[in-house]
């Protein structure tokens, strides 16, 4: 099988289980990203892909060939880290080609290989500047040609855009996204941030405590969450907990919820409803009856917060559609039932 | 944050008291010291307030130049093997746990609790025939008879090494303990074994770092003049040794000042070349 196979990978740190039973196939030239909040193990696992940690226990396959325990030196890999480590001794030319000075190769290649790169990153010309004479950005995009200088099979970045401002970030997840499909290159990108995630990957892996919790599209994940964790940690969600009724009827505060199916052997559930999904209407149309607690104009878009008995629900709107509410108004909240997730765990 | 300069007499006082130490303890002894050294000795007697180069001619032969020679070469020596020795060992003593680091720190700063006496002398049974190292080879079976390591060169080598060799890892450690690893890691993810990593990245990152513990280490060697006598033949014996002796059993004064300037005066030469010769490189990098 080509591509990177983790099969059963799990990391303990003394007591603590950092990665658990991680099973993951990533098909060649494809490109993934592991989501998850701060702690959940992502970066462990990415260390390990990239030989710098050993696993407890289960095997890495890099096209069916195990390579556990194969030294990082030995893996024919190319990463970027967080800090980016630049090296801070040599100039932006001798960074790129370093991997290429430890492989032997002579003089003339290394020059080659290294205008190729800055032509790839867009830094024609800024071979002989220092490493702090770079910007951010620019910093970014060397660490990103030196890492890619022997044109690994696997090109690992841990949180590569975690330092650049909002703006530049934006601009330098299209440009990576760009890069890999015309490198074909098979990329794992670590990142906490989910619109990251959405804008570069192809197969978005949503860690939680050590776990896979869900692995697929952007749009599945958004779509499809597997369950409250992924619902609540990709995007904002309205998660409604249901219970079931004498009838078999799913139920939220007392109001039954027709065409919303709780499986048999599920006592209750979670309906995830983005909020983009649910609409506001008039008192009566609504599937639940809430009142406005609070609207949020931020001209794009306008946030609606409906109180119904206690629980708040989010709605979202554009200006155009708008539904002119304010805060006291009686209304109803409606939604297709094809919109919904029902959660059971 | 923005630094005014000073205004007034008032914004100075802070540097009172440590100027004050530093003229009374610094500034006049070494300048009394330059005033003697051109002083003429009285024979038999102590010296008579005078200004000749005497006692500078007399240091200007080839018996003090081997000597001078002799000294510095020690000095560079001890340093070059203090960080040698000490630059590996200090960055793995940083990779340990909290506690490891803490009983080994508590160790090495001990052996800076010892008087040179103490380490000359017992460094000199250590090499001794009948007690010393060579009897432990012989029952291993590794040498046929005891004999004597000291004096010799080898044996005033080791003895200040030791000596120096907390020092060095104390001056280092602040620098390595704050050593970003992800250098060494991303090295290694392009291809570069652990030991290449060490020799290619972190050697060069912290080359200031090595410079000015060789500056270091070398003043304070160069210091050295008790062990070179404890352990050393009379060929091994320091500039410091000959100061020494002319000014506490030759009753030579000026002669000794005049040594003392000159030893000053080509350390700091050598620091300043040291300087240089690493600013230039690092302009060049």
């Amino acid at each position: 099988m080509s591509g990177l196979t983790l099969s059963g990978i799990r990391k303990e740190f003394g007591t603590f289980v950092a990665v658990d039973n991680v099973e993951l196939n990533v098909p060649e030239g494809s490109f993934v990203c592991l989501l998850g909040p701060s702690g959940c193990g992502k970066t462990t696992l990415l260390r390990m892909i990239a030989g710098l940690e050993q696993p407890t226990q289960g095997g890495i396959l890099i096209d069916g060939a195990d390579i556990t325990g194969i030294p990082t030196h030995k893996r024919e890999l190319g990463m970027v880290f967080q800090s980016l480590a630049l090296f801070p001794h040599l100039s932006v030319a001798d960074n790129i080609s370093y991997a290429l000075r430890i492989r032997g190769a002579s003089k003339d290649e290394q020059h080659v290989r290294v205008q190729e790169l800055l032509a790839l990153i867009h830094l024609d010309g800024y071979g002989d500047r220092a490493v702090s004479q770079l910007s951010g950005g620019q910093r970014q995009r060397v660490a990103i040609a030196r890492a890619l200088a022997l044109s690994p099979k696997l090109f690992l970045l841990d949180e590569p855009l975690s330092a650049l401002d909002a703006k530049l970030r934006e601009d330098m997840q299209v440009e990576l996204r760009q890069l890999q499909q015309k490198l074909g290159i098979t990329t794992i990108v670590v990142t906490h941030d989910q619109r990251e995630a959405m804008t570069m990957a192809d197969i978005v892996v949503v860690m939680g405590e050590g776990r896979i919790r869900q692995a697929a599209s952007p749009v599945e994940i958004y779509r499809k969450p597997a369950d409250t964790f992924v619902a609540d940690f990709i995007g904002a969600t309205n998660l409604l907990p249901l219970e079931v009724n004498g009838s078999g009827h799913a139920m939220f505060e007392g109001y039954a919820l027709p065409g919303i199916e709780i499986p048999s052997k599920n006592t209750g559930a979670t309906l995830s409803i983005r909020p983009e999904d649910l609409l506001i209407t008039d008192k009566e149309r609504g599937s639940v009856e809430g009142k406005v607690s609070f609207v949020r104009d931020l001209g794009s878009t306008i946030e609606t917060f409906v109180e119904v008995n206690g629980a708040t629900l989010t709605t979202v709107t554009t200006p155009r559609e708008r539904v002119s509410v304010s805060v006291g108004d009686e209304v109803g909240l409606a939604f297709t039932p094809e919109h919904c997730v029902v959660l059971t765990q | 944050m923005m630094r005014t300069a000073p205004q007034s007499t008032r914004d100075y006082a802070p540097l009172f008291y440590p100027a004050l130490m530093l003229i009374i303890f610094f500034v006049i002894p070494f300048g009394t010291m330059i005033a003697v050294s051109f002083f003429q000795r009285e024979v038999g007697g102590f010296y008579t307030v005078d200004f000749v180069f005497s006692n500078y001619e007399r240091f200007l032969s080839l018996f003090f130049g081997k000597i001078l020679g002799f000294s510095l070469g020690l000095a560079v020596l001890v340093s070059i093997i203090c960080v040698s020795i000490a630059f590996p060992f200090t960055y793995l003593l940083t990779r340990c746990s909290r506690n490891v680091q803490v009983l080994w720190l508590v160790g090495i700063l001990s052996i800076l609790s010892l008087s040179e006496v103490i380490i000359g002398f017992s460094w000199s049974t250590i090499f001794s025939r009948t007690a010393g190292i060579t009897n432990i080879l012989v029952a291993l079976g590794i040498m046929d008879t005891a004999k004597s390591l000291y004096p010799s060169f080898g044996a005033v080598l080791t003895a200040m090494v030791y000596q120096a060799l907390p020092y060095t890892i104390l001056v280092l450690y602040p620098a390595l303990v704050r050593f970003d690893t992800d250098f060494l890691e991303v090295a290694r993810t392009m291809g570069a074994s652990p030991v290449r990593a060490f020799l290619n990245v972190m050697v060069p990152v912290q080359r200031n770092t090595i410079l000015a513990t060789l500056i270091m280490v070398f003043v304070f060697a160069l210091g050295s003049y008790l062990l070179p006598q404890i352990l050393g033949r009379p060929q091994h014996w320091t500039l410091s040794v000959l100061i020494t002796d002319q000014a506490i059993y030759q009753s030579n004064m000026p002669f000794a000042a005049a040594m003392a300037v000159f030893l000053v005066l080509i350390s700091l030469a050598l620091v300043g070349l040291t300087l240089l010769v690493g600013g230039k490189k690092e302009a060049g990098a």
